[in-house]
């Protein structure tokens, strides 16, 4: 193509155009002036922080017009620090670009690739070396080589098995049994049917004795929302209904996609959101995933009421909750 | 001779008694760098991480990565007497009684946020121009490798506190870790030392967020410096600039005073950032329980685009033998980015073999004289940027006074339309402006002057551009596609038929071009 065609000349290098400063002592004398004051700037900005440090209190509040209430003690320290870096280099580049040297150089650059002597002074080297060694020749040295090296990448594996126990039925089973009290949290208090009002949402979990501390890794599983509808209401098959009480309805509140808190209830179209990737769930219909990224509905808990007229499960999960893994059956 | 010009002269000297380096130091103070702004994008990455080692030092010393439960009895009232993990406690008297504490923490935020961006304009730097190219392939695939450390040092560094909006991302970590088949809740056991979220991973990441990492990006970004040098710079294209030589400003001391001064510039920046910008303010957000969130959950911006791509999978999940396969969590947490980013680290070679271009280049190219690589790259950024969008969403929705739905689904369908869309008007664009480039050094520049002509016509009086300029926009290769028969001389079809048919086929749409302007075209206008 036009490669060998005859192409523009390259005109070379444009004339170098000299600075003010390199020309007027005046100018050069003004720019030094104004490294100077830069630098000075610094100096004046590390004043600001030593001095906000020790004399202005922790907990003092200014307002200004864009931030706000600010922090006085964190501002001027920022403010000071942020100075005493910034002009330095303000100065330093202030400096290069007014008064040291600015005439382009021009260097040479090399191939990388060797003369072609050398390059096979190397290739004969590592044939040779490769020969010395004898592995193409002595396979039961090659393989049992492989073997050992092979074998040797496990032991970090091995060592590192101890890091955790195995999930064994963890992830399938939660805390919640039949007749377990659902109680409030925060509060861990009792709920009664009519401590809800329609269209109110709870967060329970179930309860545990007097004293007894509930784990992060317990909650994570156990977290259940409660939330009273009208009965008419409900979308729901027989045996789905009567794991409802009076209209309220008790789902995990782990996402059955990934596993944060479905905590967004939007009272008028009865829709579970979650925050995280808006999953939406109907709880009319059992919490069935109508948007979003989640193949599961939220598992459903059985409720009823003990005898003292408390909300109880009626049952265990009958799936596991959160989101999904290899061993998860459905 | 001055006090300072004696001095440097001694200290020359004693070194080179000491280790016979004078020749090596002497080349090497003359070495020449190339001036030009898009060459600082890499240096804010460097200074950052310089920024990150010093004010998360800070950090630790205050700082208690365990989830051992406390009970809050701090300066901050509000969350006075509640249960949280002594890393979250920490975090708080950092905050609030450690003078310069919160402006440390938010500096090492910032320089974190400001540390990805750098990478990734640097990246898109080195993209367009074809920086990558040989001898660079090396310095490209440990970027690539910098960038994924990147973004799981950032990841791991946000998620220490332990608050909930940092607790809820573990959560979701962990949810991508279960998801893995067969292996999956095995691993996900290890890495928390049980069930979620357990009291061992803070105290695991922060080992590895403090040191293990640290480390790999000292040695990393050690040879990726270490090969610049060596290399040389590349330079941009221009009148005296060939692929032989190296243009532009001597180390010591101009080079030295320019980049010295910008890192002070880059941490003066970021301490103001720091100072007036809150960022993460964990006491808003409350300690870390699985049982809560906060609306609007938001990652840091380069973690975005993989929590974008999340929400808009669609709910594909397999249940096989008693087994389940998360599609919806695999595909667009761990597949699609797997392939995006192999494809980005094996960018070099993909090119080169189509283009068949074995030979060193050390002079950059102007993005339009590259349209496919060009367009290539603005449609991966449609990708990235859509998926950006759509992480987002909920905020975007809220903003704007949409819904989260009709978001959702523009960016299901956008993310297929629009990259190839994107591809098609950049390859354009960049022919168009090829054929300007045509016209500019064929008919000169515009002057607005009009001028009537005795016969009354009006014509625009044309001016011809300087021979720099001409040259700039002529210095360019124009190189033929790869010409690969299918049969041989004597009729006999070559093996790998079809590899040599998309090879020659991407071969071609990559020498797509307007033919530059030669000395013989001028010559012939002149004629006119």
């Amino acid at each position: 193509m036009s490669n060998e065609i005859e192409a523009i000349k390259d005109p070379g290098l444009p004339a170098h155009v000299h600075r003010r400063a390199d020309t007027d002592p005046k100018a050069a004398a003004k720019a030094e002036r104004q490294v100077a004051i830069l630098f000075l700037l610094s100096a004046l900005g590390t004043i600001t922080l030593i001095a906000s440090y020790i004399f202005i209190p922790q907990d003092a509040f200014i307002f200004f017009p864009v931030l706000g209430d600010t922090n006085a003690h964190q501002l001027f320290l920022g403010l000071g620090m942020a100075a005493s870096l910034f002009f330095i280099g303000m100065g330093a580049i202030h400096w290069a670009k007014t008064l040291m040297p600015d005439e382009e150089v021009i260097i040479q650059r090399h191939e990388f690739r060797s003369e072609d002597e050398d390059r096979a002074d190397l290739i004969a080297t590592a044939k040779a070396g490769a020969a010395a060694a004898g592995l193409g020749r002595r396979s039961l040295i090659k393989r049992s080589l492989g073997l050992s090296l092979g074998l040797v990448g496990l032991s970090p594996l091995i060592l590192l098995r101890d890091l955790g126990p195995l999930p064994g039925d963890e992830l399938k089973k939660t805390s919640w049994k039949a007749g377990t009290r659902l109680v409030t949290d925060p509060g861990d208090r009792p709920i009664r049917a009519e401590d809800l009002e329609v269209g109110a949402v709870a967060q329970t979990l179930p309860e545990v004795g007097e004293g007894v501390h509930r784990k992060l890794s317990d909650i994570g599983k156990d977290a259940v929302l409660l939330i009273r509808l009208r009965p008419e209401e409900f979308n729901l098959d027989a045996e789905r209904l009567s794991w409802t009480h009076e209209g309220i309805i008790a789902f995990s509140k782990i996402c059955s996609h990934m596993g944060c808190a479905v905590a967004l209830y939007e009272q008028q179209t009865k829709h579970l959101l979650c925050p995280c990737h808006q999953s939406t769930f109907d709880v009319t219909r059992a919490a069935k995933v109508i948007f979003g990224p989640s193949a599961r509905p939220l598992p459903q808990l059985a409720i009823t009421v003990d005898s003292e007229g408390y909300l109880i499960a009626k049952q265990p999960f009958t799936e596991p909750v959160g989101p999904s893994f290899w061993e998860r059956s459905s | 001779m001055t006090a300072s010009e004696r001095i440097a002269g001694t200290v020359a000297n004693y070194v080179d008694e000491r280790t016979g380096a004078a020749k090596w130091m002497k080349k090497n103070l003359n070495k020449v760098f190339p001036d030009h702004w898009s060459f600082l994008l890499g240096e804010i990455a460097l200074y950052s991480f310089i920024i990150l080692l010093l004010s998360g030092t800070f950090l630790t010393f205050w700082f208690d990565p365990s989830q051992r439960e406390v009970i809050y009895e701090g300066a901050y009232e509000p969350l006075e007497g509640l249960k949280m993990s002594a890393a979250y406690a920490s975090t708080l008297h950092i905050s609030f009684e450690i003078r310069g504490g919160l402006l440390m923490r938010q500096i090492h935020h910032w320089a974190a946020l400001i540390f990805m961006a750098a990478i990734v304009v640097h990246l898109m730097r080195v993209y367009f121009t074809g920086a990558f190219r040989k001898p660079r392939e090396f310095n490209w695939i440990i970027g690539i490798g910098l960038l994924t450390l990147g973004i799981v040092e950032g990841f791991l560094g946000y998620s220490l506190p332990d608050d909930l909006l940092s607790g809820t991302g573990i959560r979701i970590a962990e949810a991508i870790i279960q998801a893995l088949p067969v292996v999956g809740s095995y691993l996900a056991f290890f890495a928390f030392g049980g069930a979620f979220p357990g009291e061992a991973f803070i105290p695991r990441i922060y080992t590895v967020h403090v040191l293990l990492l640290p480390g790999a990006f000292l040695a990393l970004i050690t040879i990726h410096l270490m090969l610049v040098w060596y290399q040389k710079h590349t330079q941009y294209p221009g009148p005296g600039r060939t692929e032989k030589n190296v243009v532009g400003y001597p180390l010591f001391p101009v080079y030295m005073a320019k980049a010295g001064g910008f890192f002070f510039i880059v941490f003066g920046v970021t301490a103001f950032l720091g100072a007036v910008a809150s960022i993460n303010p964990i006491w808003l957000y409350g300690p870390y329980t699985p049982g809560q969130i906060s609306a609007g959950s938001q990652p840091d911006w380069y973690m975005g685009w993989l929590d974008g791509l999340v929400r808009m999978s669609p709910p594909l999940e397999s249940h096989v033998f008693g087994h389940t396969i998360s599609w919806n969590i695999l595909i667009p947490g761990l597949i699609v980015p797997g392939i995006l980013f192999t494809g980005m680290a094996l960018y070099p070679f993909i090119e080169s073999w189509m283009t068949g271009d074995k030979r060193e280049h050390h002079l950059l190219d102007r993005p339009r004289n590259a349209p496919n690589r060009t367009a290539l790259g603005v449609m991966s950024l449609t990708f990235m940027l859509i998926a950006l969008i759509n992480g987002g969403n909920d905020i975007i929705a809220i903003t704007f006074d949409l819904t989260i739905n009709q978001i959702m689904w523009f960016s299901r369908i956008g993310i297929f339309v629009l990259p190839p869309l994107a591809f098609v008007i950049t390859k354009r664009l960049c022919l168009s402006l090829q054929r300007a480039d045509r016209d500019l050094v064929l008919h000169g520049r515009e002057t607005g002057r009009l001028v009537m002509m005795p016969h009354g016509e009006f014509v625009e009086v044309h001016e011809p551009i300087s021979p720099q300029k001409a040259w700039l926009l002529t210095q360019h290769e124009q190189n033929p596609p790869l010409a690969l028969e299918e049969s041989d001389l004597r009729g006999v079809r070559r093996p790998g038929v079809l590899k040599n048919k998309l090879r020659a086929r991407l071969s071609k749409a990559h020498a797509v071009a307007i033919p530059k302007v030669t000395a013989d075209d001028l010559k012939e206008i002149e004629h006119h």
